[in-house]
């Protein structure tokens, strides 16, 4: 059944029934509601919720908790998930699956905390350092993040990689009918994602696992890397997602993702009403990129120019150039500092172009 | 379908007000959308949420021009008389807002909310104002529908359920009869 949710703990009520059992976190406004939530509720269905000391160190419980085989998940705001990406990177370096959630805040530097997308390029093009990505995803409503947060533990499980589904102030605090999917069975997920092959959970067969980062050997760390990236080939290949909104004969396409998508969204609708025809492609996930849906927008012979409408100076604008490689103008719209654009200003700036 | 600016001080119950409305369309089977302010400017300052209903897909939580302002404080007034759109409607908790509208073109409603709720609950202006609102909505949210909010809401206080179903019907009856 359907119920009025807050969109961080529908976030949190849909990790638990995907079967995470261990959030570890440091509070940070405006995500606060997801360990609020969690550390009453991961108690009640037998898990375990930390506020640790500090983000390094929930980042890093993350690493073990993740080794040990768990299902672990920390969540937090730009400042504090920047505190987080060494521990990332060694998570990725690692191999090992876990779920990060960023409701972004302004930035640079502590900024504010009202709505921002700053994190685009360090979401999606490592954040931490070394040659990796998570996998990124951003949902619009409160429904998409619950269904993306349910499969995200599943999808971090079957590739071994960190996955990172980034929000906003909007989305994090707004409410909206959701409804919750059921529990997961926890007891299954060991075995069907062949964790007794690789987790150090104490009672295998006996054989030391090792279980780190460090790989001093160039030739060895090389072949990592290309294997870990033959992964990213795959992931691409299998989990990118782009939503497309009135695409087949519009003339000016908006890209944007999260919230800023939502009100691209009501601006198409408002230019149709008045006779001029947009649309919009709506990236879900970040990394990998749905570079094909803009390339092949970009081919349209109706597409006149494409609009990125951003929550920042503009950042994912540049993997919309790459995808749309000069076939058509690109042009970029953006609010900063946590001010958040509306559809007239969208409107305006399509009838004016300004 | 409507979209609503609610606003106020911190603690006059502006956010559960927008709260109220949303539950209400979740029972009438309405899409809706809730979006607070959030920080440090709830705290003895000024707090604001939009809600919007919709028996369609809700595309931007965010409001640029509402069709309905409720103010309970002269600073939201001032902030938002101008964003109305054309033709819409404003209501102040006149027990709180001394002065008038300047704009011409919209539907004023001074309802002395604190003064007509206190007589029967005195933390009821909230959901007397759910009341006031319910005939503007010309039957879009049913009463029952109300109701089944009021109790959701009170769900853990079970206690103050009876008195604010009263407010609640109080605040129709008010509206039904100084309806513009």
């Amino acid at each position: 059944m359907k119920k009025l949710w807050k969109g961080n703990e529908a976030i949190a009520e849909a990790a638990v029934a995907a079967g995470c059992r261990y959030f570890f976190g440091y509070p940070i406004t405006p995500q606060n509601e997801i360990p609020e939530y969690l550390s009453w509720r991961l108690p009640e269905v037998g898990g375990a919720f930390i506020q640790a000391e500090s983000e390094v160190s929930a980042i890093n419980m993350v690493y073990g908790a993740a080794a040990a085989g768990a299902r672990a998940m920390t969540s937090s705001s730009s400042p504090g998930i920047s505190l987080k990406q060494e521990g990332i990177s060694y998570i990725a370096g690692a191999e090992l699956p876990c779920v990060i959630v960023n409701m972004m805040r302004s930035g640079p530097g502590l900024g504010g905390i009202q709505p921002a997308q700053g994190d685009y390029f360090q979401a999606t093009k490592g954040g931490g350092h070394g040659d990796y990505h998570p996998i990124v995803y951003a949902p619009s409503t409160i429904q998409e993040f619950v269904d993306i947060t349910y499969n995200a533990f599943d999808t971090a499980d079957k590739y071994r990689t960190p996955v990172m589904i980034i929000g906003d102030g909007m989305l994090g605090q707004m409410m909206e009918p959701a409804e919750i999917p059921p529990m997961k069975d926890t007891t299954s997920i060991f075995q069907k994602y062949n964790k007794d092959e690789w987790a150090a959970c104490g009672h295998s067969d006996g054989k030391p696992r090792i279980i780190n980062s460090l790989r001093i050997e160039p030739d060895e760390n090389e072949e990592f890397n290309i294997r870990l990236f033959k992964k990213y080939e795959e992931i691409t290949k299998n989990e990118t997602r782009a939503e497309e909104y009135q695409l087949s004969d519009a003339e000016y396409v908006f890209v944007a993702y999260g919230s800023v998508a939502r009100i691209c969204k009501a601006a198409v609708v408002e230019l149709r009403a008045q006779g001029i025809k947009a649309g919009l492609i709506r990236p879900i996930t970040l990394y990998p990129y749905p570079t094909e849906v803009i390339a092949s927008a970009a081919k349209s012979a109706h597409v006149k120019k494409f609009i990125t409408v951003e929550m920042s100076m503009g950042q994912m604008v540049e993997d919309v150039r790459l995808a749309v490689n000069g076939l058509k103008p690109v042009e970029f719209y953006g609010r900063c500092g946590g001010n958040v654009m509306m559809p007239t200003d969208l409107v305006k700036y399509v009838k004016e172009g300004k | 379908m409507h979209k609503i600016t609610i606003s106020g001080f911190g603690g006059q119950g502006v956010l559960s007000l927008g709260k109220f409305i949303s539950y209400s369309a979740i029972e009438q089977n309405l899409n809706t959308s809730w979006l607070p302010s959030y920080g440090p400017e709830m705290r003895g300052g000024t707090a604001n949420c939009s809600v919007i209903y919709s028996d369609e897909e809700i595309a931007a939580p965010v409001i640029d021009h509402p069709d309905i302002l409720i103010a309970f404080n002269e600073p939201s007034l001032d902030k938002f008389e101008n964003s109305v759109k054309e033709g819409g409607i404003i209501i102040i908790n006149s027990d709180i807002v001394h002065k008038k509208t300047t704009r011409k073109d919209v539907k004023f409603y001074e309802v002395p909310v604190d003064t007509l709720a206190s007589a029967i609950n005195k933390r009821g202006a909230n959901v007397y104002m759910l009341g006031v609102l319910l005939p503007i909505f010309g039957g879009e949210i049913s009463e029952e529908a109300a109701i089944h909010a009021v109790e959701h809401v009170f769900e853990s206080k079970p206690k103050v359920i009876p008195s604010n179903i009263e407010c609640l019907k109080a605040g129709i009856e008010y509206m039904k009869k100084n309806l513009k």
